[in-house]
């Protein structure tokens, strides 16, 4: 059984339908026994940092999540839950989770294309990811695969080792990081047609256990 | 870099895909769970649902649409139409749309786009505008007006202000409507498309007129729009999704080629 985790964060269902459609069996849960008693854990979001840390601890969830980390469960981090894995976020200044070493800042205002054109924030619709390392999750990408993003903030880890995707909006950005168990994209898989669907199948798929 | 979206449009009547010129004499085309998938095979970037269904007694159905469209499709798409109150919003998302559009509502009740964001995210509120060129006056300095009642009520709302409140409010994004092309395939108000993208942080969708992919073409380079929406074009199959992006591909436009 795969947990969703349920913390009042955005459109979980359309993560659950994707899940379902796949094959495979899953719950959105807040519940903490069934989260931790669970195969792999897929935790989404939308909304701000501030909230969503918050709404987190509250429920107690921060300290299953990282109990379910260290107990080398299999996680898969989208969008906002992609962001609140790492040490603090500048929206809101929310202290996050601190699973992967590391910072969420905002894209800079202005910002510019390499043709000098302003950009809008958020970075909102369809774009590429290139790929610097492989991952078993990842197996499946195409050079010219995109996904669907919509965000103002990103991720910026300590380490470069844990960047294993960037995307460029008037910056390169790192759009899916990870890290032992655990790995984050910043776009949404569930949204992103058959290359985010085959991404979210390799997830369900993986063993957790055979990346650095 | 952002590919451009392209976004068929689908105006759905009591469960029925349907297709009006200027939001008069409205044919049946289809269903809209099957058409919705057809373009999602396709290649569409996102699906736009646009609810006409004259009395608010049949809201369940549209609901019920957009449950079967979110079992079916693994892209994002938005429902407009009849999304007065914070609650018809709640509803149409719990059913999958991953966005709402407000129109009326929102010239009636701006109050809804700032309660929408907060309770939802801003991400998933999309300000539509339906707009019809004007002489430029004092109050109306864009020469654009905000009209309502699919375009039988002038509102006295200047176009550009109207976008710039909705972003300032929360919007996450615009679609804008021409209400002049709409429905004449002469091609998109690149003008209008042109100046409010440009006066925005916030993605701009054009809607209304599109003819050809010539017309795509303009809206997506000189219009500046982020996204642009297409509804006979595809849906009388003059042009597939697929042929619209080849050929904006050919002409360096860049769109997303993989699906």
């Amino acid at each position: 059984m795969i947990s969703i985790i349920d913390y009042k964060a955005g459109n979980l269902k359309s993560v659950e339908r994707a899940v379902n459609k796949l094959g495979f069996s899953c719950k959105i849960t807040q519940k903490k026994d069934e989260i931790i008693n669970s195969e792999r854990i897929i935790f989404p979001g939308v909304g701000a940092a501030g909230k969503a840390t918050e709404d987190l601890r509250q429920l107690g969830l921060d300290q299953i999540l990282l109990q379910a980390f260290k107990e080398e469960k299999p996680i898969l981090g989208i969008c906002l839950g992609a962001q609140i894995i790492l040490d603090k976020s500048e929206e809101n200044n929310a202290i996050c989770l601190g699973l992967i070493r590391g910072n969420v800042i905002r894209f800079p205002s202005p910002l510019l294309s390499q043709e000098k054109k302003r950009l809008k924030i958020p970075h909102m619709g369809w774009n590429g990811v290139k790929l610097l390392k492989e991952h078993p999750v990842l197996k499946d990408l195409k050079e010219e695969d995109e996904f669907y993003f919509v965000h103002s903030y990103y991720t910026l880890p300590a380490s470069e080792k844990h960047i294993i995707g960037t995307t460029n909006h008037g910056i390169d950005f790192s759009s899916i990081i990870a890290y032992k168990n655990l790995i984050a994209t910043q776009f949404h898989p569930e949204k992103s047609g058959t290359a985010g669907l085959s991404i979210l199948k390799n997830f369900c798929l993986w063993s957790g256990t055979d990346v650095e | 870099m952002l590919s451009k979206r392209i976004i068929p449009c689908l105006d759905v009547r009591n469960g029925k895909t349907t297709k009006g010129i200027k939001f008069q004499e409205n044919i049946d085309i289809g269903d809209p769970v099957e058409m919705a998938h057809h373009y999602y095979l396709q290649g569409a970037d996102e699906i736009v649902f646009y609810d006409i269904t004259a009395s608010s007694d049949h809201r369940d159905i549209m609901i019920d649409v957009v449950r079967r469209v979110a079992e079916t499709i693994f892209i994002p798409f938005s429902v407009g139409g009849g999304i007065r109150t914070l609650n018809d919003m709640h509803q149409v998302l719990l059913a999958g749309a991953e966005k709402v559009s407000v129109n009326s509502a929102a010239v009636k009740n701006p109050q809804i786009i700032s309660q929408g964001a907060k309770s939802f995210g801003s991400q998933c509120i999309v300000l539509g505008m339906d707009v019809k060129k004007v002489q430029a006056t004092p109050e109306l300095p864009s020469g654009y007006e905000i009209v309502i009642h699919g375009g039988r009520t002038y509102t006295g709302i200047d176009a550009l202000e109207w976008a710039r409140q909705g972003e300032d409010m929360g919007a996450g994004e615009i679609c804008l409507n021409s209400i002049d092309a709409d429905g004449t395939q002469n091609g998109y108000e690149l003008i209008l498309t042109a100046l409010i993208s440009s006066n925005v942080n916030i993605p701009v969708i054009a809607s209304g007129g599109a003819g050809n992919i010539d017309h795509l073409h303009e809206v997506l380079t000189r219009g500046r729009a982020e996204a642009a929406l297409v509804a006979s074009i595809v849906h009388y199959g003059t042009y597939s999704i697929k042929e619209i992006k080849d050929t904006l591909n050919l002409k360096g436009v860049k769109v997303r080629k993989n699906w």
